[in-house]
């Protein structure tokens, strides 16, 4: 079975189809890599997986199961996590509570108006050990605003990963790091388990094809090339829409 | 006993002595005045300071609440049917406030609320076989729980002390919980909530009935207090009043409301008594405010007092520096 199957999904805005029917096929525990030039519909396609946007025909399963028309905030109790190309945190507050957020989306506890957050030792220390994985936990209580651009990205990541997700959406994670940022990232995607599976769009192609096992070029929201990284390297419309000659 | 608890427990020996230090029963029925007004600014502030929903229109919940009271009390019914029944109306009242009114946020909230704080005035005034018209509705007696009578101004103080504490019990418990931390969670990336997992949403409509419960408390408060009401108690001037209470003190702040409230409260009754153009003063002092302290009294007074703090401290750690070789 697979873990995400998109199937003939189509999104037009007006007259401009975005997503041109869209298949996609994508294995437990495989790395996906999403490449297109800007404006091909990668972002759009996310936007459709996770429900943020509706399909107007086609369909989405995750392991089976249609989730087509499931609304966005049921998703993430399905196994389905996304980080975000802008990095959509939480300023105001601490890097932990951040991802405590994310630990509670996912909890009956989120709806208890009389419990105090900080007492509940289990969402703490789970939260402790998700920033310890992505290499923060030594400044967990430090305000995210006063913490750096590639501390904010793996931030965005940890909040992922905290809710064990079985597909993980990564949109253009390495956008803006420095090259030691990019590295840690990196490290950091390769130490995810087998049984998480993960799409990514990047542009990146450096980091992007050392982690990507298949790959599946969009260009003006169709799907026009898809294989293994040699296959999709060396296919001359590869080279014509995007990585040039 | 560290300073926030110290500070904590000077309050509240001022606040339950006040009968005692007050000059006269008139500023014993102010301070009645200021904390009945806090639980509404409190209860307002759940939405624009916690939620970020800025609502127009809770004056409107207010009257609603009061009115009922009113209502069936002249219908011969007990005080605790009136009370209870105008909690019930009130937050029921609000349920459906929340449901036309969350169909937008920002500037369509705004405008949503508004309108049906217009509605709810517009009611008030036309519906007279309830509401009595422009002539509203008398009370003609307090309630006597446990045998004390809240027609004394200094009982009806402390009934309203213990409202108020109660209320801000509720505010400090909600705050701290998942839940608090879920609303705020909506206010400052509602999109990234719902790909949390949140039901946005419905996170914001039990928002909203929390405001319309402590609204609704306020608005029995207060009508048991002027015992009268009329639908100028509706106005859209009374909901920009506890705005102005809750932006003033420091939106998204416990005790913020609560400093609001008594600047708004103080300036309406004790200050009017001796300048005649009292509105200015007030609208001076919030541009006052909006400009040496957009966040609001107590936050800002905060960081003017951690400010003045570090420069207190800076000269020892600049000579540390310069004694250095």
């Amino acid at each position: 079975m697979s873990a995400l199957t998109l199937s003939g999904l189509c999104k037009a805005f007006g007259g401009l189809h975005v997503t041109n029917n869209v298949d996609l096929d994508v294995a437990p525990g495989e790395r996906r890599l999403i490449i297109g030039p800007n404006g091909a519909g990668k972002t759009t396609l996310f936007n459709l997986i996770t429900g943020e946007i509706t399909p107007d025909r086609g369909s989405i399963h995750l392991f089976g199961q249609d989730i087509t028309r499931v609304p966005s905030r049921r998703r993430p109790h399905l196994g389905m996590a996304r980080t975000y190309q802008i990095i959509t945190l939480f300023p105001r507050n601490s890097i932990i509570h951040n991802i405590i957020l994310a630990l509670l989306g996912l909890s009956p506890t989120r709806w208890n108006p009389l419990i105090d957050i900080k007492h509940q030792g289990h969402l703490v220390d789970t939260a402790r050990a998700a920033l310890q994985r992505v290499g923060l936990g030594h400044i967990a209580e430090r305000p995210l605003g006063q913490t750096s651009y590639g501390e904010r990205r793996r931030v965005e990541i940890a909040m992922a990963l905290a809710q064990n997700p079985k597909v993980l959406l990564l949109d253009e994670p390495f956008a803006g790091l420095s090259i030691d940022e990019r590295g840690d990232v990196k490290q950091l995607l390769l130490s995810i388990p087998r049984d998480v599976t993960i799409v990514m769009i990047e542009h990146n192609m450096d980091v992007a094809l050392e982690f990507a096992e298949r790959i599946t070029l969009l260009h003006f929201g169709e799907v026009i090339v898809e294989g293994n990284r040699a296959e999709v390297v060396a296919n001359p419309r590869t080279r014509e829409v995007y990585l040039g000659h | 006993m560290n300073a926030r608890l110290f500070a904590l427990a000077i309050a509240f020996v001022a606040l339950v002595s006040v009968p005692y230090w007050m000059p006269g029963i008139y500023y014993v029925n102010v301070a009645s005045q200021i904390l009945f007004y806090a639980v509404f600014a409190l209860g307002l502030n759940v939405l624009v300071g916690y939620g970020g929903l800025v609502s127009l229109g809770h004056a409107g919940l207010f009257g609603v609440a009061a009115y009922t009271t009113g209502y069936l009390l002249q219908l011969g019914l007990g005080h605790p049917v009136a009370i209870l029944a105008a909690l019930v109306v009130g937050v029921g009242s609000t349920a459906v406030y929340a449901v036309l009114s969350l169909r937008s946020t920002g500037i369509g909230f705004i405008m949503i609320t508004l309108a049906l704080g217009e509605i709810l005035w517009g009611l008030a005034y036309r519906w007279i076989s309830v509401t009595g018209g422009d002539n509203g509705i008398s009370l003609h007696t307090r309630p006597e729980p446990f045998g004390f009578s809240l027609s004394d101004a200094v009982t009806f103080y402390y009934a309203t002390l213990i409202i108020f504490l109660f209320s801000l019990g509720i505010m400090a418990v909600m705050v701290r919980s998942p839940f608090g931390a879920a609303l705020m969670g909506t206010r400052d990336q509602p999109r990234r909530m719902n790909a949390l997992g949140y039901h946005v949403w419905a996170i914001r409509f039990w928002a909203c009935l929390l405001s319309g419960l402590l609204t609704s408390i306020s608005g029995i408060m207060f009508v048991y207090y002027t015992q009268f009401i009329s639908p100028q108690t509706l106005a859209l001037t009374s909901s920009a009043e506890v705005l102005l209470m809750v932006i003033s003190g420091g939106a998204g702040t416990l005790l913020g409301p609560i400093v609001g409230a008594a600047l708004v409260v103080a300036v309406k009754t004790v200050v009017s008594g001796f300048i005649e153009r009292w509105n200015f003063l007030l609208g001076a002092i919030f541009v006052a405010i909006v400009i040496m302290m957009p966040e609001g009294l107590v936050p800002g007074s905060a960081r003017l007092w951690q400010l003045m703090w570090r420069k207190k401290s800076l000269p020892g750690k600049v000579v540390a520096t310069e004694a250095k070789p």
